[in-house]
């Protein structure tokens, strides 16, 4: 996994809520069996008609935003399936950070597992934000994760929190299993004693 | 005196591993489900990094969202869906994991096999790269969906890296009227909550509509929690439980039996047990409930209309309810029971079990389904069917004019080859009515078995009370 420091880019702005796992990915995108190439993918039915040729005016198709680095949505981001080609299709796309008032858990777990920075802001904070996203090439933002800092096109600072363990492994980008295989120890004490009170299991 | 504990806290405490100094959990994971879609990615890392799966035997793999529902004799015709499934297989047999193949009879809906195999146990961890894993709460076992790379993490090391939840306690008191099935009360439930609300929590359903509802029923309810936000339900274990559990091939046997019930019956949430957040329904108050929108929480009951945007306060909710009526082809005002469609579709892990078939069999039997009514019914895995047809199911939907299938996922997320064309609208028996969901620019509105059963005969939507 790579590392997430700071960041710099575009900020595209999708002011939709409950933007859910079927929207960022569709099904027949999962038949894959490599974690790549889904970032074409990314959005499909919202981005391409259904012969293909891309939609105009969908934000990712915009001049201004086919580089974006960084998203900037509506509430409960993320909602619906477990699918990790969700944060896949993004990373694949070149997404390193989606910034949103809410995400779905399931989601949100699985971005930190593959160096994507999810940031939940107050819808005020958000609303802001997209702001600044709507002036196309303009809307060029820092994220900071050191300092848990954004910094808007204007210079604005804006502050989010984050778990510490989180950031300690995206700061680090730290593999979790490496992390569990050292308490080996731990692991094997618990299912000593599960064995003797739950014997059945 | 000990802190009194909810189900939850009980569960969640007797798989404590290791707590971190910032709170981080390390978490037992008694049962792994793995199917075909989102594990080949976690056994190639295992791979990479050489590791082995720790505990094959707690972990059980069946192939379900690509298989096909008409004739497997030939196998899978589309490509990509065949080699996802046959490397499921491939990994199975080289990590040591139990793998029930297409043409096993115990094949199906992973979150359906679980339970029927008695795999699925209450008072344990169950994790599947599957957001319906919640399903498996409905037997008081903490389950919920996760991504691959826990796939991966929970197939190297028996454990999750997790932070505890919220406790929310649903209690639903009275009992369900007539025509209202576990479907509409989960719908209802959404629809109270919106589609976040459960975000961070776990939800503990209780009250006397939930200690009335069967397995089937109390696994509906559980299954949809993950559509309002929740990553897991939770019902306490009772007789019920027990009753369904004896005698399956992997529950407890003998003295093995009388312990494990011991236990489980300390399960339950102590009295005076502290829930963040409480939320009580009527069951006596409910209708039939149907989706008109392209989330699970656009719900209304079925006497109601379509809503109206302008109505909506909320900028981002009304823009939500505009987009949604404009992909659903839906006015503003309109009788939900004025909704023509043109496909039914009765299965999936929300309602693909044998309670769900005979509710259905029983509306259509002696009648016919419309005329030019696609309706197909896919039973959730292959003992459901067996039973099904052992009681002469399949021969009543056969002579409605339905379609009788193999079991899968199917049509619930249509990755298989069963979807709905563009402009097509579905009454369906499954769990999400987003866009696409069922086929690109297909038409959703979830719906409880019985009410699926209706509109086939109607050819609209319609109040099963007055058929």
């Amino acid at each position: 996994m790579d590392k997430f420091t700071k960041l710099t880019g575009v900020a595209a702005p999708l002011p939709i809520i409950n933007v859910d796992t079927d929207m960022i990915i569709p099904k027949q995108f999962l038949k894959t069996i490599k974690r790549t190439g889904l970032g074409k993918n990314l959005f499909d039915e919202m981005r391409y008609t259904k012969d293909g040729h891309e939609v105009p005016e969908f934000v990712l198709n915009r001049p201004a935003y086919r580089k974006a680095t960084i998203l900037v949505a509506g509430a409960n981001f993320g909602c619906g399936s477990s699918r990790e080609h969700a944060p896949w299709a993004l990373l694949d796309f070149g997404i390193r950070c989606v910034i949103a008032p809410s995400f779905a858990d399931i989601f949100y777990n699985n971005c930190f597992k593959n160096g994507i920075l999810p940031i939940k802001l107050p819808q005020s904070e958000v609303d802001k934000l997209l702001d600044d996203a709507s002036r196309g090439a303009n809307a060029v933002i820092t994220v900071d994760l050191e300092k848990q800092e954004i910094t808007g096109p204007d210079g604005g600072r804006i502050a989010f929190d984050l778990d510490p363990f989180r950031k300690y492994c995206l700061l680090n980008g730290l593999d979790d299993i490496g992390l569990t295989l050292q308490k080996q120890d731990k692991i094997a004490g618990f299912e000593v004693r599960r064995q003797r009170e739950q014997p059945w299991l | 005196m000990a802190k009194p504990r909810t189900l939850f806290d009980k569960i969640w405490d007797n798989h404590l591993v290791d707590v971190q100094d910032d709170g981080t959990c390390l978490i037992y994971i008694d049962r792994h489900l793995v199917h075909e879609v989102t594990s080949p990615q976690a056994f190639e890392g295992l791979r990479n990094a050489g590791r082995r799966v720790r505990h094959p035997e707690a972990t059980l793999a069946v192939a379900d969202h690509n298989v096909p529902t008409t004739d497997r004799s030939r196998g899978i015709a589309d490509e990509e869906s065949r080699i996802q499934v046959q490397t499921l297989a491939d990994n199975a047999a080289a990590f040591g994991v139990e793998y029930l193949a297409m043409d096993d009879v115990r094949q199906g809906i992973v979150h359906i096999v679980g339970p029927e195999q008695g795999f699925t146990q209450p008072g344990t961890t169950i994790v599947c790269g599957d957001s319906h894993t919640s399903t498996h709460g409905a037997f008081g076992a903490l389950a919920f969906g996760i991504g691959t790379s826990e796939v991966e993490h929970v197939l190297a090391t028996q454990t999750l890296l997790q932070r505890p939840a919220k406790n929310m306690l649903v209690r639903v008191d009275g009992a369900l009227p007539l025509g209202v099935t576990a479907k509409d009360l989960v719908l209802a439930i959404i629809g109270r909550l919106g589609t976040a609300g459960g975000t961070g929590y776990v939800i503990e359903y209780a009250g006397e509509a939930i200690r009335g509802l069967s397995m089937e029923g109390r696994m509906t309810v559980c299954n949809m929690t993950i559509e309002a936000g929740a990553r897991a339900g939770l019902i306490a274990p009772d007789e019920v439980t027990f009753d369904y559990l004896k005698g399956r091939p992997r529950a407890p046997k003998g003295a093995a039996w009388e312990a494990a019930v011991t236990y489980w019956r300390t399960l339950a949430s102590d009295p005076g047990a502290r829930y963040d957040a409480e939320v009580v329904i009527d069951a006596a108050a409910l209708v039939p409930m149907v989706t008109w929108g392209t989330s699970p929480e656009d719900v209304l009951p079925i006497t109601a209309r379509v809503p109206d945007p302008a109505k909506v306060a909320d900028p981002a909710k009304r823009a939500a309810v505009e987009r949604a009526l404009a992909y659903m082809g839906l006015a503003a005002g309109t009788p939900l029971t004025e909704v023509k469609v043109d496909t039914v579709f009765i299965g999936s892990c929300t309602n693909g079990r044998i309670e769900d078939l005979r509710a259905a069999a029983h509306v259509l039997k002696g009648r016919k389904v419309a005329a030019g009514m696609r309706v197909l019914v896919v039973p959730g895995s292959g003992l459901v069917k067996e039973q099904a047809e052992q009681e002469g199911l399949d021969e009543i939907f056969r002579a409605a004019g339905a379609e009788w299938r193999e079991p899968g996922c199917s049509m619930c997320l249509a990755m298989n080859a069963d979807k709905l064309k563009e402009g097509e609208r579905c009454a369906s028996t499954s769990n999400r009515n987003f866009e696409g969901r069922q086929g690109r620019g297909g038409r959703t509105h979830l719906v409880s078995p019985v009410m699926a059963a209706a509109a086939a005969v109607t050819g609209r939507l319609t109040d099963i009370r007055a058929l």
